[in-house]
């Protein structure tokens, strides 16, 4: 049962973390490709067109790596999770497949002539699918992060007395407290991403002294993008979704921020430490007094509970795994905003083009985006954990019965391996298609 | 209103099958019937622009029965894990290969994609067969042995084949000789569809072999569907229950024998998408058929202990079933108009317009 649970949680936390580096980028990168087409229409520059459909090209194969690792996703409830997935099937089994009704055929249908149809569409038309790719990949977004507030947050349910869940509201699972905030601070997160993306490719081209114009472009555009997107993504969204895990989940909250004992005179924010479990207390921290009291309830003195205040049943399962990955998140998240910052400082005063160290960060900065999103969802889930639905299902309730631990293991290791050639042919032809750049696809 | 989602699931995977299908034959004909270059990029050209559409059909699909029978959902999905996961890495290696194979121009790696998504059709269009087989003869739910039930009720779980491959043996497998005969229908039968959309969408050289193949595969797959209805019958007797009590599902098997039957024309046909039509209505009409000898049936249960998993004790309940029917009506105009457009934006033969480049 043990090493069930265990290769059953391998398998999901794997094909998932490698589901997620495609769709982050495709979700920020279809907004940044709608906003290249518009600046074409109404400037009619080629330049921007030939951006758009430059994009397009890495959009493409990122979104063909979606939605191949994205099939497993699907599966692996029945599969892996048969029990979840009876019992709650027919709450969460709703926004999963309202998010294959409303948004993949959106997505699929207008990709399809977005790539193969300028010329049969025209302009405005191709600006127009161009537009529905970009609904239908947020919508998407919306949906599965509506599926995963439900679990974090459940509402509008009944549990009858076979233990299944049974919907009771169907407008509670989209006015649910969890969702818009996660909603945005994940769609922020994604555009970081593309904005990152878009700017190192520009760095690249300006420092090898190739496409200069579209390296310039590139930076302009992911720099301001990124700009934005890096301070939303602190305030007000994260900012929002910490108030909701204080409110919902306070022992989640204690885990992460790594508070064993409740100080009742305003609590500390720690930037470094390590959590010890068998003290129960966090070691070499550094810390600002106050300053989470502050943060969280706009009061300093505020009260916060620490770990040691609940029992240790409801703990989350993995509290050091937990504490790291969102103090990773956060980190990642404040430096952003810092190189981010300086660029459109440097952007603003016209020297970004020619300032090397700023587009040497600039261009080897394309992995932390990528680790601080993993590290978001990592918090988010490890937050959850033991619940599957929380407080009210336990994760080794929900696993297949009749599934062994060898199968499980088996098919975990398939997906290694499989995934591990995707992605290695993938680095390889996104790299190629930058290196051949828009210039050379436009004379194609 | 079970019933109603049954229906919109029976049509929905219908659906699939007719657009995915022709993908998967186009596939399988690209194997072994395209011979240069020239006429493998005109087979991957023909379904550039449409596969991706067509294979959220399944992906939908499986949202809906996850939300409307989340118990048949659970029970099927962890009881056939080995081939399922088979299932999932073919659709991964067929994707993979179609997308991939156009990105670098070079023999070697074009003819490794190429032989992927070949394979991965061909055996993905074996594999659905043998499914269907599958859940039409039923599976033993609860694992039940001397009379007693080793799991919970609607659980099972099925190893890809045992020594003996009867499909009526107790401890069943995914393959046996019944289940192997269907793959090897549904193989036929894609394969002619496959044909007949190349046809339709080009106008490569391949055209004028294709037409005398669909004629001989077409004798092969007649046999082979009179063969399977006999088995059919001898594994599974009550199939043919509803069919007795209600007259009307017989238009089924009717559509279905058209269609075959009209394939036999193909050398005659003056228009090229008759063709097609004719494969659709085959599979439509023997896809609905197997759907109406199965209601309420959704898996048939081997033992006498455990009840077969149907529409009404396999469902969500009743107000979730009536919530989802609101977005669905809304969201299924929205699929049926983008569908219009697609077709109507690509339509017409690829090398007339030459979208097939990009």
């Amino acid at each position: 049962m043990e090493d069930m649970i265990l290769y059953n949680r391998l398998q999901f936390a794997f094909t998932i973390t490698f589901h997620y580096l495609f769709p982050q980028l495709t979700m920020g990168l279809s907004l940044m490709i709608v906003y290249f087409k518009f600046m074409f229409l109404r400037t009619h520059l080629i330049h921007f067109n030939d951006a758009a459909k430059f994009w397009m090209k890495i959009f493409a194969l990122n979104f063909a790596m979606g939605v191949v690792t994205g099939i497993p996703m699907e599966f692996q409830f029945g599969t892996n999770w048969a029990k979840f997935s009876e019992l709650t099937g027919s709450i969460v089994g709703q926004t999963l497949a309202m998010e294959g009704m409303f948004s993949f055929f959106l997505e699929s249908s207008f990709l399809g002539m977005f790539i193969f149809g300028e010329k049969l569409l025209g302009q405005k038309l191709h600006f127009f699918a161009g537009f529905m790719v970009f609904l239908g990949s947020w919508a998407s977004g919306y949906l599965i992060i509506a599926t995963h507030s439900w679990m974090q947050h459940p509402v509008g349910y009944e549990i009858l007395e076979n233990g299944k869940f049974a919907l009771t509201n169907f407008g509670a699972l989209f006015s649910n407290p969890w969702l818009w905030p996660s909603y945005l601070h994940n769609q922020a997160g994604s555009l970081i991403t593309a904005s990152f993306f878009v700017s190192a490719v520009g760095a690249f081209y300006l420092l090898s002294d190739r496409h200069a114009a579209f390296g310039k472009l590139f930076l302009k555009t992911g720099v301001v993008f990124g700009v934005i997107s890096s301070i939303v993504v602190a305030f007000p969204t994260g900012d929002l979704v910490a108030k909701n895990v204080v409110k919902y989940q306070p022992v989640t909250f204690a885990a992460m921020e790594g508070i064993f004992e409740t100080e009742d005179g305003g609590a500390e924010i720690i930037l470094l430490g390590q959590p010890d479990m068998i003290n129960k207390q966090l070691d070499n921290k550094i810390a600002v007094p106050n300053i989470l009291s502050f943060l969280t309830y706009q009061r300093w003195d505020a009260q916060i509970k620490g770990l040691n205040e609940f029992q240790e049943s409801v703990h989350p399962t993995n509290v050091p795994g937990l504490y790291y990955a969102y103090h990773i998140m956060a980190g990642l998240g404040t430096i952003f905003i810092a190189i981010m910052s300086i660029s459109a400082f440097l952007l603003f005063r016209k020297k970004l083009y020619t300032t090397k160290w700023i587009l040497w960060i600039l261009m080897f900065a394309i992995p932390f985006p990528y680790i601080a999103n993993t590290a978001g969802w990592y918090t988010a889930e490890l937050g959850r954990q033991p619940w599957l639905v929380y407080n009210l299902m336990r994760m080794v309730k929900g696993v297949s019965p009749t599934v062994s631990s060898g199968n499980t293991l088996f098919t975990f290791l398939g997906f290694v391996g499989l995934y591990i050639l995707l992605g290695l042919l993938f680095f390889m032809l996104v790299l190629k298609i930058i290196r051949n750049g828009p210039a050379i696809k436009a004379a194609h | 209103m079970e019933t109603f989602w049954f229906v919109v699931l029976v049509v929905m995977l219908a659906t699939y099958i007719v657009l995915d299908g022709y993908d998967f034959g186009a596939g399988i004909v690209h194997l072994f019937v395209a011979k240069n270059d020239e006429e493998r990029k005109a087979v991957t050209n023909a379904i550039g622009p449409f596969w991706d559409a067509n294979e959220v059909w399944l992906i939908a699909s499986g949202g809906v029965l996850f939300f409307a029978f989340p118990t048949l959902y659970a029970s099927s999905f962890s009881g056939f894990y080995l081939p399922l996961m088979l299932v999932l890495w073919l659709l991964i290696f067929r994707a993979v290969g179609l997308e991939l194979r156009g990105q670098l121009h070079n023999r070697l790696w074009e003819r490794v994609w190429d032989t992927a998504f070949g394979m991965a059709s061909l055996l993905l269009a074996l594999f659905f067969g043998a499914a269907l087989g599958n859940v039409v003869r039923g599976v033993n739910l609860g694992m039940v042995e001397n009379g007693v039930s080793q799991q919970e009720a609607p659980y099972f779980f099925l190893p890809l084949w045992n020594p003996t491959f009867d499909p009526l043996a107790a401890h069943q497998g995914i393959i046996d000789w019944f289940t192997i005969v269907l793959g090897v229908v549904s193989v036929l039968s894609l394969s002619i569809h496959g044909a007949n959309w190349i046809i339709l969408k080009t106008n490569s050289t391949i055209n004028a072999r294709l037409r005398p193949l669909i004629f001989k595969l077409n004798v092969i797959l007649l046999l082979l569907v009179i063969a399977s209805a006999l088995l059919w019958h001898y594994v599974r007797p009550v199939a043919i229950s509803n069919f007795k009590q209600y007259y009307w599902l017989w238009i089924f098997p009717v559509i279905a024998v058209i269609g075959l039957l009209g394939q036999f024309r193909i050398r005659a046909f003056k228009k090229d998408y008759s063709g097609f039509i004719c494969s659709s209505l085959f599979i439509v009409g023997s896809f609905g058929s197997t759907a109406a000898s199965m209601f309420p049936n959704l898996l048939p249960s081997t033992n006498s202990i455990n009840p077969s998993l149907t529409v009404h004790n396999a469902s969500a309940n009743a107000y979730g079933l009536s919530a989802g029917l609101s977005w669905f009506i809304v969201a299924a105009i929205l699929v049926i108009v983008y569908f219009i457009i697609q077709f109507r934006v690509f339509k017409g033969k690829l090398d007339d317009v030459g979208y097939g480049e990009h």
